[in-house]
């Protein structure tokens, strides 16, 4: 049986959730085992759609729950061969203990999160807080803002996750319904020239090389588990950003679209910025910009690769910046938000003089307005020209009820 | 085409090559590893294994050794039988793109888990696997307790079992629920072979195993594995202890073809009373005691109930 390419046009129409399906079929994934659920399950359809149709020659296997899709894709990856499934919210919840089982065993799975709430209460719509449940779990995390890069990122991902070099899980975020629902002109790679640049899957160390057994997801004790989790945590510190770098350095010769571990707007001049992830990024642009017209120089820092997180390349894109806004999309709990203390931690011991302040916002897919972000620009301008922070440093943006601030 | 071996006599059996070292951390006097070699034995093809969290995994994969002379791969407590499936399906699609490595092989996927990992936990794993149809083998080592993490009760604990977690007491004859019919639940799922099996009886399960592989679909295989540490009985009278569960019908040997046709495989020469199999374990002493000894009887009549429904159930042919 030989599959079918498909003729697409220079521009389609997608939205990330076909970008994704559509990047799945042209990486010619050989094992997608899936469950579905609200908003990342056309990604899946999409591709069983494309095994119904003789598009791909792979397999589709619809598991019983997200725990079993991504116990199949491990067994799958442990096997030897290309794997993909996608998730959000509860489902990922529930894939938690096999994602660090999947990293732990250097498995490349690639693994498209579309961005959603977590209950309780229940709510299908996108914010970051499945996105933060898995930042521990020692995957690569990727994070698209629109289609576009949904599409780009997952050919990426693939590429990065199976280098022989790296052999690590990688996650390709989007936002639930704003990134995944919403469609918009996306630039096509050929069947040929995406297939070309993720490459032949070169298996390694695979169950299905009988000459060679392998025994995979050992015991190991506090006389080795130690050495293992620390190996792992270095090739994330040390191999897997040159990787991408180069990754996105050819990916860019292909297609002229340049991806940055760090995405900076308008940064160069800018007194104030904002940090953020996921479709914000592209909201907080045209504020920016609108913001340059008043008066106020203001920027845009995006994080591209939220783990490994870029230590140092946030730093630099920070450097000389006067007011910085933390942008967490997940309630922190009881603590002051994932991107405020990384920031924190990346610009601590320079010799940074920028006041930094925390925002949540658009929990549960509450719209993050540029009212909003007009306003945090101008709290972050004051906050310049009263040489300190201003505001409490843990704000609420959008929440309805009496202002809710801390720290 | 599957390749069998053909093993005249036990002792040809011992000593044949196989796949799973004797080198392993599994107590003296373990079934496990007894049942673990005549599946393996069963068949020359290569293999795909995987075990559940358990007894036999933290006992043959402790970094840097293994047990396993075989693909082997272990991920978590529920999913012995979902690891293998996503192998298996692996290797379907790496046979219809040209990529296999050795093309000409016939591997066998098979999975093992305790009963904790098979009845209770990863229930719903084992479930999907057979509905769904993967080629996999699944094979319950059953020792009717969470052995591994010290003798907790499990949904295979039988009546009257003292367990950690439903210990006999002052006022407690232990256990108060019957043991899960897996068995008959697997059978439901509508799959081609779903097969009882005990250690002592080696002929009948090499047999089974060897129907189990020859045929298309997923099997299931629940194996009783007389455990010497939970039951508690001298390490070397583990065969004692297969036969008195085979031979007082505790644990008989039958299969169901299909979901439906159901066949004894052993009819025990001279049936032995349940009390000397309840007698010969630690975990029943207390049922001794004057004011547990109907539960004796009980076991008794729910041992000849359920020989009387097999029976039946053989002899209707649905």
């Amino acid at each position: 049986m030989a599959f079918e390419k498909m003729e697409l046009k220079d521009i389609e129409v997608w939205d990330g959730n076909r970008a994704a399906a559509q990047a799945l079929r042209q990486a010619q994934v050989d094992v997608v085992a899936a469950y579905p659920i609200t908003p990342s399950t056309p990604i899946v359809e999409g591709y069983a759609q494309f095994t119904a149709d003789g598009y791909v020659e792979g397999e589709f296997v619809m598991v019983e729950s997200e725990h079993a899709a991504m116990s199949a894709c491990i067994g799958a990856a442990a096997a030897g061969g290309r794997v993909a499934t996608a998730t959000s919210s509860q489902g990922f919840a529930l894939m938690v203990e096999t994602l660090y089982q999947a990293s732990g065993m250097r498995l490349p799975i690639v693994l498209n999160v579309v961005n959603r709430a977590l209950a309780a209460p229940l709510n299908v719509n996108g914010d970051h807080s499945d996105m933060y449940l898995g930042r521990d779990s020692g995957w690569i995390q990727f994070d698209a803002y629109c289609p576009q890069e949904a599409y780009d990122l997952n050919l990426i991902a693939f590429k990065v996750s199976e280098d022989h070099d790296v052999r690590l899980p990688a996650m390709v975020n989007q936002d639930g319904f704003m990134t995944s629902h919403t469609a918009q002109g996306v630039h096509t790679l050929s069947d040929d020239a995406a297939y070309g640049f993720v490459g032949e899957f070169k298996p390694m160390n695979d169950m299905l090389d009988f000459e060679h057994p392998v025994t995979h997801g050992v015991q190991t004790e506090e006389d080795w588990h130690f050495e293992h989790k620390a190996r792992q945590h270095n090739d994330l510190m040390t191999k897997v950003h040159p990787k991408i770098n180069a990754a996105f350095a050819e990916f860019e010769k292909l297609t002229g679209r340049k991806y940055n571990l760090v995405e900076k707007y308008n940064m160069d001049d800018a007194d104030v910025c904002v940090v953020c992830l996921g479709t914000s990024v592209e909201t907080a642009r045209e504020v920016a910009l609108e913001m340059r017209e008043q008066g106020i120089k203001a920027g845009v820092v995006g994080l591209r690769v939220i783990r490994p997180f870029p230590f140092m390349e946030v730093a630099e894109a920070l450097k000389g910046i006067k007011a910085i806004a933390a942008l967490d999309r997940s309630s922190p709990n009881g603590a002051a938000g994932m991107l405020f203390n990384e920031i924190a931690g990346s610009l601590f011991n320079t010799d940074t003089k920028a006041l930094l302040s925390g925002y949540i916002y658009g929990l549960g897919g509450r719209d993050l307005t540029k009212a909003h972000l007009t306003a945090l620009y101008k709290e972050l301008q004051a906050n310049v020209d009263a040489g300190k922070v201003t505001t409490p440093l843990q704000q609420f943006i959008g929440v309805r009820g009496p202002k809710l601030a801390y720290l | 085409m599957s390749e069998i071996k053909n093993i005249k006599n036990l002792k040809e059996f011992s000593t044949s090559a196989d796949r799973f070292e004797g080198a392993n951390l599994l107590c003296p006097g373990c079934a496990h590893s007894i049942i673990v070699r005549e599946v393996l034995n069963a068949t020359n093809d290569d293999m795909v294994l995987s075990a559940s969290t358990g007894c036999l995994e933290v006992c043959t994969a402790v970094y840097p050794y293994t047990s396993w002379d075989a693909s082997w791969i272990h991920i978590g407590f529920e999913n012995s039988s979902t690891a293998v499936a996503g192998a298996e399906t692996m290797h379907k699609v790496l046979k219809r793109k040209g990529r296999l490595k050795q093309p000409d092989r016939n591997p066998k996927f098979v999975s093992f888990a305790g009963d904790g990992a098979s009845y209770d936990i990863g229930f719903q794993w084992i479930s999907g696997c057979m509905e769904r149809g993967h080629n996999i083998m699944h094979v319950v080592l059953d020792n009717e307790v969470y052995a591994n993490t010290g003798g907790q009760r499990s949904s295979s604990t039988p009546i009257g079992s003292s367990a950690t977690t439903s210990p006999a007491g002052k006022v407690s004859y232990g256990e108060k629920k019957n043991k899960k019919d897996l068995m008959g639940i697997m059978a439901a799922h509508g799959i081609p072979y779903a097969a009882q099996v005990s250690p002592n009886k080696w002929k009948d399960m090499v047999k089974k195993i060897q129907h189990g592989f020859s045929v298309e679909g997923p099997v299931f295989i629940n194996a009783v594995s007389p455990c010497t540490t939970e039951w508690k009985f001298d390490p070397k009278d583990t065969m004692h202890l297969a036969d008195l569960a085979t031979d007082t019908l505790v644990f008989p040997l039958y299969e169901i073809i299909d979901g439906r046709e159901l066949n004894i495989t052993y009819r025990p020469k001279n049936v032995i009373p349940v009390e000397e199999y309840l007698a010969a374990q630690g975990r029943f002493k207390h049922l001794f005691k004057d004011e547990y000894k109907y539960l004796i009887k009980e076991w008794q009549e729910r041992v000849d109930a359920q020989w009387a429904y097999l029976q039946r159930r053989e002899e209707s042919r649905v």
